[in-house]
């Protein structure tokens, strides 16, 4: 590449770079901007980037206004639920997965790729009728059940990623030293295993944080709702909505999972790097 | 049982083991995955039979208990329910609509983050955003932007000089294309990250040597970039049409369906006759033809692109 044309190459790249900021940033920054501004602000017919006379009312507003806290301690929980029993339960399945050759992990791995392509139309009504059966409907339970299903394939693709990176000569060492097969597993695999299985039950947090569709379905009194569910409420019934408050809900329940993600961000990438590569 | 022992033993590593080494070692391994496959076969396989077996019922909320086999019948009338038809072609036109620009979009951002730029670490924190929003939120975010009055998408068209805006979200011609907007924004990070991922499996030298023989950079991208990244921008791709065409919580968000049905998607149907009308045989059975449909679409593509490839 000569020198004058690799210049203006990375002056469009630069410009091309500056046009994806803008993009993916502008709304962002435009729902903190809504969520700090005061009612009259709101009405004006001319709104600005930037708050004239920032307030933290939408928020006093939002919390008075629907049952917020409540929603996000169900969301916390059925987030951490799911997690938990997610990775407790995948994990084995993913160490197989990842390290048993045979018809068991070829129809594991099998279904792991279909279900990236599940149909929730075709599973939600059945699901319904089995949790109304299991008088699991309007129940936290009921929803976190769902979400450790849900949230197991990726689980399973992380962490079978995660196994694969560890080194089945640690183990053999091991075996060879007479250590028996769980205790190689307590012992050896699962503290090296141990920031993946963080990684993965994060992202399966989030993941079930996140979750609308199936909570609108599942769940039916506000008491029981989670904050996707709650937050929509704002937007109230002919879609008019109260901006202030909408925008000032909607950025807190956000700030969990944008945290969370930029913890993980870097193993997040890894693991779907090393699912999709290593396959 | 015979394929499996016999892959069993070709993997083993270590030969003094005999059949009963490998049987138990099967029975190890369904002791690991057994907690995993309970959950698997209660909720997600058996709600999947469950449901096909459901859109031959007349079953209705409320009164499952006499619910009747009715066989085809549901089918039949799909065929005629123009409804169901029109939502139909509304989620191909924005299952395309959506999944193709966000390939060409995040392929570019994908290019220039793997180049060696000094903002990059910016455009990458940017870019997990969408990704870590809750799709419900990123739906009221958009409807800010696009509030007629107080939104900024108006605001700026006004600034610029362009006229008035207009009620994005509303207006009959303009709902599909804003939320098709929408939806590229939100699931650009998934399909920058799976071709970053791609781009940085291609070995380096091959890009060097080609730049040697004084290949210009389009010639690079097509000789050694694409080659090298094509499974995966197919496998990403077909996923993401699959994602788009079931995809719920955004649309539900910003239209609810509207204006009209102009936005209606499938899903968005399907939901409404299932638990606004109770009519859970008929929403199952449009499920079963969603899924049919989409996956004949997926085959046909899917088979066709790797032929391409082996051809070229």
């Amino acid at each position: 590449m000569s020198p004058r044309t690799g210049r203006t190459a990375r002056a469009g790249q630069y410009a091309a770079l500056m046009c994806y900021l803008v993009f993916l940033a502008f709304p962002f920054l435009w729902l903190i901007s809504t969520a700090f501004k005061p009612a009259r602000e709101l009405g004006s017919l001319h709104p600005t980037w930037i708050p004239e006379d920032p307030t933290l009312d939408n928020f006093r507003q939002a919390f008075d206004e629907q049952p917020l806290l409540r929603a996000a301690a169900n969301s916390l929980t059925a987030a951490l639920c799911a997690a938990l029993i997610a990775v407790v339960i995948a994990t084995p399945m993913a160490y197989v997965m990842a390290r048993h050759r045979g018809r068991l992990s070829t129809a594991a791995t099998g279904w792991v790729v279909v279900s990236q392509a599940f149909p929730f139309v075709l599973v939600i009504i059945p699901l319904f009728l089995v949790l109304k059966y299991l008088h699991l409907i309007n129940s936290l339970w009921g929803l976190i059940l769902v979400y450790v299903v849900w949230s197991l394939p990726f689980a399973l693709w992380m962490l079978a990623g995660y196994v694969r990176a560890v080194p089945p000569e640690l183990e053999e060492a091991a075996a060879v030293d007479g250590a028996g097969k769980a205790r190689i597993l307590i012992s050896v695999t699962a503290p090296l295993l141990a920031p993946g299985i963080v990684a993965t039950a994060l992202f399966a947090f989030i993941t079930a944080w996140n979750e609308f569709f199936f909570a609108l379905v599942l769940l039916k009194t506000p008491e029981k709702q989670t904050l996707p569910v709650v937050l929509t409420h704002f937007l109230g019934a002919e879609g008019v909505a109260d901006l202030g408050p909408l925008a000032a809900a909607a950025f807190l329940a956000t700030l969990p999972s944008l945290v969370l993600f930029a913890i993980i961000q870097k193993r997040i990438t890894g693991g779907l790097t090393a699912g999709a590569v290593k396959h | 049982m015979t394929l499996a022992t016999a892959t069993e033993r070709s993997g083993r590593k270590n030969p003094q083991g005999g059949r009963g080494e490998g049987r138990r070692r099967d029975g190890a391994a369904w002791f690991l995955v057994l907690p995993a496959l309970i959950p698997i076969l209660i909720l997600s396989v058996g709600p999947l039979v469950y449901g096909i077996l459901l859109a031959f019922t007349d079953a209705q909320s409320g009164r499952t208990r006499s619910t009747q086999w009715i066989g085809a019948l549901n089918f039949q009338d799909l065929l005629h329910d123009t409804l169901f038809w029109d939502s139909f072609r509304i989620g191909l036109l924005w299952a395309v609509g959506v999944t193709v620009p966000q390939f060409v979009l995040a392929l570019g951002l994908a290019l220039l983050l793997n180049a060696n730029l000094r903002m990059r670490w910016l455009a990458r924190a940017l870019a997990i955003i969408p990704w870590a929003m809750p799709e419900v939120v990123v739906g009221i975010m958009w409807r800010l932007v696009y509030n007629p009055d107080a939104g900024i998408l108006n605001e700026t068209i006004r600034d610029l000089g362009l006229g008035d805006g207009r009620d994005w979200l509303t207006g009959l011609a303009t709902a599909l294309p804003a939320v098709i907007v929408v939806g590229v924004w939100a699931g650009m990070p998934q399909t920058t990250v799976a071709l970053l991922a791609g781009l940085q499996n291609t070995p380096h030298e091959l890009h060097e040597a080609a730049a040697l023989d004084g290949a210009g950079a389009w010639r690079r991208f097509r000789t050694v970039t694409w080659p090298a990244i094509r499974p995966v921008a197919l496998a990403i791709s077909a996923l993401n049409f699959i994602w788009n065409f079931n995809s719920f919580a955004l649309v539900y968000v910003l239209t609810s369906g509207g204006p009209g049905g102009r936005t209606r998607l499938p899903m968005l149907f399907a939901y409404e006759e299932a638990f606004r009308y109770g009519q859970f045989g008929y929403a199952a059975a449009m499920g079963c033809v969603m899924v049919a449909v989409i996956s004949v679409l997926l085959a046909v593509y899917l088979v066709g692109r790797l032929r391409g490839g082996e051809d070229a």
